[in-house]
């Protein structure tokens, strides 16, 4: 059993009893509701006749559902305008804070909290979206939750939950030059499989780790939940701090120092304990890219994708199906592969530092012939700063569509979706079978670099090809 | 099917049904219940869409539409099951086509407590039972007792002893699966220990 780690420290915190059957009683700080997982949960308080009974600790923005070209109201899809009216009328009814589109702060629910100062290290913070893992990077115990324990959140700010396990993931050395935080988050997970985080915290520390920024930082922590790790999370630092400083619900005058001091109490111990500890040489991580059907199945973008007596035997199976989804063969190099549609967003690389990296691999560039590539950030908040730098027009000037915030082709649930079989470069998270919109078509997840960089060659491409020139 | 349907209440502790067994590791919860269909606010009708995009794909030919499958409820499964996004649409869309209880090699974190929070029972099985079972299910229809109390499960020639965690199976046993009532019960200690976290203090 972990001892005196972050975890354990946050958890112990927010633990308000023992539970008949033998699990702990958790006390939710912050609560984040979006319109996909929330209805449901209202509606269940409702059957219950129960009301929302900290509406404070409970904050709503709208995500996975809008569009990106056109966010007129009613919306063209009738299912997308009943959700977002569902989640206006729910958060009215019920006295929740919600950033609606046009606020100055809607976007992707993980993007907004940490802009706005609402996520806060030592918090326990819960949302209906597995990639609620993404606060942990503030050093908050971050996890995604069903709409079930919404519903429990709603109705009593706590949840039910058994006392997770803690793994620190130690990275050595630094990334090279060209190597960003999503490269290492997926090579870590192919390390370690995308089960091996089931029962367990991540927590991410070493020099790698510490020299990331927060946005870096929460691209590691949003991807825990692909390595099976229901919650990631790095201890709060400097940087930490200076990021949440002076945002809009950051605490403020005498009561920053007051937090600062507690902040710095919640660290993992130097003599704490851990269920299990991984060690990894960053320096050694190449740009990274999946081939396959789980973001565990990827490769260095100038390696062959493995034949199966190179794979664990128990991954042999998923390795098979993803040859075959792919239509991808063993030993054959991954550089090069076509490419149709390019995406840079989503809430693991939809940031203004990801906007950036991705526009200076642009600019002065084309992108190739018969490409579809747009951008879509993460918020209102990212959209506006990328427009005062200028970002918009490089990417427009390099043939990618500039879109309004949200979720979109990450999962698809607007109308931005693959056709067919086509195959994207995506700076999201996800590469299951269907995943952006088409049951067959076929996702290569990679940083927004390589994806800008994939989107100039019409294929994958190595980033530092472009920036070493 | 949705008109019909209830959801389970109250104790059990027997589930007697036909297996359906799914082989594959790593299915998520995308692939359980694709994206679009969660473009709802209730989840009344996503019993016949569980599986969507893979079953046009196999034409007739997924488990969940094959004709000797009908009417199975104990869904038998590989590892990491409904791994990836955190959607509870995943397993009410598979209890509203049946599925009662689902035994496999492992579960994804999130999903299985929402099986557990809507009651469906997980049980893990080691890789090697869960094969004799799929294997088994090549041949004839599988008609498993499981008992929840021992935490077995038995056909005619064929007997396992399931893992599940012992908070699931108290919770299943005593029909306190239902977690909001219980929660609530401590008010006082929520309320008290919500105002003495320090950050509830420095964020006024």
């Amino acid at each position: 059993m972990s001892q005196d780690t972050l975890f354990d420290k946050v958890w112990d915190l927010h633990k308000v009893a023992d539970l008949p059957g033998g699990s702990d009683q958790i006390l939710i700080g912050l609560h984040l509701i979006h319109e996909v997982t929330s209805p449901q949960a209202f509606g269940a308080l409702k059957d219950k006749n129960l009301k929302v009974k900290f509406p404070q600790r409970t904050v709503a923005t709208v995500d996975h559902i809008v569009p990106t070209d056109n966010q007129s109201r009613p919306f063209k899809d009738n299912l997308a305008e009943q959700m977002i009216d569902t989640l206006e009328k729910n958060c009215i009814e019920h006295k929740i804070k919600f950033f609606n589109i046009g606020s100055g702060n809607q976007g992707i629910v993980h993007v907004v909290a940490p802009e706005l100062g609402l996520t806060q290290p030592g918090m326990t913070i819960a949302c209906g979206d597995s990639h609620t893992s993404t606060h942990g990077a503030f050093g908050s115990i971050a996890f995604g939750i069903g709409t079930s324990q919404v519903r429990d959140v709603l109705a009593s700010q706590t949840i039910a939950m058994n006392k997770l396990k803690v793994r620190q993931i130690w990275c050595e050395n630094k990334l090279s030059n060209g190597i960003y935080a999503k490269d290492l988050v997926l090579h870590i997970i192919n390390r370690l499989g995308v089960k091996a985080g089931v029962g367990y915290a991540y927590e991410f520390a070493g020099p790698a780790i510490s020299a990331l920024s927060m946005e870096e930082r929460m691209t590691i922590c949003n991807m825990s939940i692909e390595g099976g790790a229901r919650c990631g999370y790095i201890n709060p630092d400097e940087k930490t701090f200076s990021y949440m400083k002076n945002k809009l619900c950051s605490p403020q005058n005498e009561n920053w120092e007051k937090a600062i001091k507690w902040w710095k109490s919640l660290e993992s111990s130097d003599n704490c304990i851990y269920d299990d500890v991984f060690k990894l040489d960053a320096s050694k991580v190449e740009p990274t890219i999946t081939w396959g059907i789980t973001p565990g199945q990827s490769i260095g973008v100038n390696q062959k994708i493995p034949s199966l007596n190179e794979i664990n035997p128990n991954d042999q199976f998923i390795a098979e199906e993803a040859y075959e989804y792919m239509g991808f063969k063993p030993g054959q190099l991954i550089k090069n592969t076509p490419i149709d549609v390019c995406f840079i967003g989503s809430c693991t690389n939809g940031r203004i530092s990801d906007l950036r990296a991705a526009a200076k691999v642009l600019e002065h560039n084309k992108v190739a012939k018969n490409i579809k590539a747009f951008v879509v950030p993460g918020s209102e908040k990212v959209a506006k700063e990328a427009k005062e730098e200028g970002l918009d027009k490089i990417f427009i000037e390099a043939g990618f569509q500039w879109r309004e915030p949200g979720c979109s082709m990450c999962l698809a649930m607007n109308s931005d979706k693959l056709i067919g079989n086509q195959v994207s470069a995506s700076s999201s998270n996800r590469n299951f079978k269907g995943r952006q919109g088409s049951p067959n078509g076929r996702t290569l997840l990679m940083s927004p670099a390589m994806v800008a960089a994939a989107s100039i060659t019409g294929k994958v491409s190595d980033i530092r090809d472009f920036i070493n020139k | 099917m949705s008109s019909k349907f209830k959801p389970p209440i109250g104790n059990f502790s027997q589930i007697n049904g036909k297996c359906i067994s799914l082989v594959g590791d790593d299915i998520d919860t995308d692939r359980i219940i694709p994206a679009r269909f969660l473009k709802c606010i209730d989840f009344d009708s996503l019993g016949k869409y569980v599986f969507d995009d893979d079953r046009k794909t196999l034409k007739g030919n997924h488990p969940f539409d094959l004709k000797t499958n009908k009417g199975a409820s104990i869904l038998v499964v590989n590892s990491n099951f409904g791994c990836g996004s955190s959607r509870e649409h995943a397993p009410q869309a598979l209890m509203r086509w049946g599925i009662k209880a689902i035994i496999g090699e492992s579960f994804a974190d999130i999903f299985y407590s929402n099986c557990i929070a809507i009651g469906i029972p997980c049980f893990t099985l080691p890789k090697k039972s869960i094969k004799e079972i799929q294997k088994y299910q090549d041949i004839k229809n599988l008609f498993l007792e499981i008992d929840l109390f021992k935490s077995t499960a038995k056909a005619e020639e064929l007997k396992f002893n399931l893992e599940i965690k012992e908070t699931s199976k108290k919770m299943f046993l005593s029909g306190e699966w239902d977690a909001t009532s219980k929660l609530l019960e401590n008010k006082d200690l929520i309320e008290n220990k919500l105002n003495d976290l320090p950050y509830i203090k420095f964020n006024n």
